[in-house]
């Protein structure tokens, strides 16, 4: 941060008038750039715009952004310390007296014989095997897109990215019927099976194996008498990994957060997600004469989000790279 | 044997090596990705085919099922219930879409230009409801939204005003725009961000040696250079909304009066399916939206790339 840095930064932005000796300069800035950023290290560090002195205006403006996306989640904890009581008589966005947060975290897990935990675990399940899954499928899958040619490919990928546009809810009914006759819903391969597939994870991992494994490290492995699938395991999945943590978070935050799947498949409170548990103590909060458990549904909803917020907030560097991926390709 | 005297011989043409490993690249590669297109073709290609057949037959209380060819289709595309709920899907797209995707591409914008303090501690917060559920989400802004012990009740009790209740019939479209909002501008505007992040700095350059103003860079090259992660951003969006369904059948239970069984196309194919038995017909209807969703998608596409 020096002085000359900032201010040149500073006089840049405030000398709107500047672009009327811009136009027309597009394809000569390249040069340009290049000659004089070489000229100028020697003298000083270039004055570049990429680190310009931060602005309390524009932070305060994207401020209210940022409290708007805060705001929900404060209100949830905030009113996951109150009990039923003062959750109805205390301003929503300040603590009531007392803190009932512990209480209410033992409630709702002890709540219906301990029926939360019971959710909780179903969740995990079909992420465990559910995202799992699908993450093995697309990184096997975009390896083979990327790296062999085989009749077929082409097609292969053309129909995979066109499903990416079909409404998930329009194959839900037909998927339903079909399942129904199978004799798989109302079990938990009626969640699992439909997670298995995601377009967009074979599609980021296509992408992924095509620039970080270079063929002639597979050509080598192939010479000193590697098999494929070997070669894989050892060669081509370590580069990989990026790619299939990005491709794990994305999946799991998908099955973690489902709720029209098991909604269509899942009769039998006993295999419902979380999400399906809490969308059920709602109904029976706001039917007469049912228990306004909100108090629960509150701290339920507050222990749900917290492993998959805590999970995002740990490997983030992924989903840069993930949506970096998708969103620069084509 | 081969490999070796393809090595020896220094790089041959990649299409002579493809064709010498020919049939054991189509045995492995198909092994690789055969899992997948097996339970894709499961899970996407047979549905599919299900509903296509489905559409085609209609089953009666007296008569048991026939097949009636295009009947359902005439039917459903004469449905004023249908046509209610893709008219408010339609509005809700027009308005909705492009406020979430401005606000995302400001911040985005905001964030790339290094002029915020904590631009780290923004881009994660405000990409954080990305990662809360539909239901959660619906949930925490479904009691907000109350007049009771929501904030709005709060507000209304502490200034001893009456706001309008926003999970009324009149509002109710946009409280869920406002929820469909909050859970995505975030992942949004990671998008943009990640698009403008791999701008070569030297057009940045470039342009302060040109002077160039910050508005100017914006216009000239940050936009240009993130086009294709807007039409992508765009039509994620337009999809989105056409099968808009959680928010509405969450806040359902709020609101059941606001929000009606045909509130959304979607919406309306579950009620028909799963309180109405009517499988044939609502595979019939989740057909036509799938087709009116790809078509619209395809313009968008096709027009976002002509111009770039």
């Amino acid at each position: 941060m020096t002085t000359p840095l900032t201010t040149a930064a500073a006089t840049d932005a405030g000398a709107p008038a500047g672009p009327a000796t811009t136009p027309g300069t597009g394809p000569s800035t390249h040069r340009a750039a290049g000659r004089t950023a070489s000229a100028r290290g020697r003298r000083k560090p270039p004055q570049t715009p990429l680190n310009p002195r931060p602005s309390i205006p524009l932070t305060l403006v994207t401020g209210l952004v940022l409290v708007y996306t805060l705001l929900p989640l404060a209100w949830l904890f905030i009113n996951a310390t109150k009990d039923q009581k003062s959750l109805l008589n205390s301003f929503g966005l300040w603590f009531a007296g007392d803190v009932n947060l512990w209480d209410n975290i033992v409630r709702t897990l002890t709540y219906d014989d301990g029926v939360f935990v019971r959710w909780l675990l179903n969740t995990l399940l079909y992420v465990v095997v559910g995202a799992g899954g699908a993450t093995v499928l697309a990184v096997l899958g975009g390896y083979a897109l990327a790296k062999y040619d085989f009749p077929g490919r082409k097609a292969v990928f053309a129909v995979v990215i066109g499903a990416v546009a079909v409404p998930g809810t329009a194959l839900a009914v037909p998927t339903f019927l079909m399942f129904s006759t199978m004799g798989l819903t109302n079990t938990p391969w009626a969640v699992i099976i439909p997670s298995l597939i995601s377009p967009f994870g074979l599609y980021l991992m296509w992408v992924f194996a095509a620039e970080a494994v270079p063929t002639e490290l597979l050509e080598a492995a192939r010479i000193d008498g590697s098999g494929e699938v070997r070669t894989f395991f050892t060669v081509a999945l370590p580069l990989l990994m990026p790619g299939t943590v990005t491709v794990l978070l994305f999946s799991m935050v998908a099955t973690w957060n489902n709720y029209f799947l098991p909604l269509i498949m899942i009769k039998d409170p006993d295999w419902y997600p979380l999400t399906l548990g809490l969308n059920a103590w709602n109904a029976q909060a706001q039917t007469a004469g049912g228990e306004p458990v909100f108090d629960l549904i509150i701290t339920g909803s507050l222990l749900t989000i917290v492993p998959i917020v805590a999970a995002f907030l740990l490997l983030q560097r992924y989903w840069q790279s993930g949506l970096a991926a998708g969103s620069v390709k084509e | 044997m081969t490999l070796l005297s393809t090595r020896a011989t220094a790089a041959p043409p990649p299409r002579a090596r493809a064709r010498l490993r020919f049939r054991k690249e189509a045995f492995v590669g198909w092994g690789f990705v055969g899992p997948f297109v097996a339970v894709f073709a499961l899970v996407f290609l047979a549905p599919i085919g299900y509903a296509i057949y489905l559409s085609l037959f209609q089953n009666r209380l007296i008569g048991g099922t026939s097949f009636v060819g295009l009947d359902n289709y005439g039917e459903a595309l004469t449905d004023p219930r249908f046509w209610d709920g893709l008219t408010r899907v339609g509005m809700f797209l027009l308005v909705q879409v492009p406020v979430m995707l401005g606000i995302a591409l400001l911040v985005a914008l905001a964030i790339d230009s290094g002029r915020l303090y904590g631009k780290t501690f923004f881009r994660v917060s405000v990409f954080l409801p990305y990662a809360v559920p539909a239901v959660v989400a619906s949930l925490i802004w479904g009691f907000m939204y109350g007049t009771q012990f929501g904030l709005v009740g709060n507000i209304n009790e502490a200034l001893g005003v009456t706001l309008p209740n926003p999970l009324s019939p009149s509002l109710a479209l946009a409280s869920i725009g406002n929820i469909v909002t909050w859970e995505f501008v975030g992942y949004n505007m990671l998008i943009f961000y990640s698009a403008l992040k791999v701008v070569p700095s030297s057009l940045y350059e470039a342009a302060a040696i040109d002077g160039a103003g910050e508005w100017r860079v914006v216009w000239s090259i940050k936009l240009p250079a993130i086009r294709s992660a807007v039409v992508i951003a765009t039509i994620f969006s337009i999809i989105g909304s056409f099968q808009l369904f959680n928010e509405p059948s969450i806040l359902q239970k709020l609101a059941p009066n606001a929000i009606t069984s045909d509130f959304t196309p979607n919406l309306y194919t579950y009620s028909l399916s799963f309180a109405g038995q009517q499988h044939n017909y609502a595979a019939t209807v989740a057909i036509v939206m799938g087709v009116i969703t790809a078509i619209i998608a395809y313009a968008v596409q096709l027009r976002g790339m002509r111009k770039g």
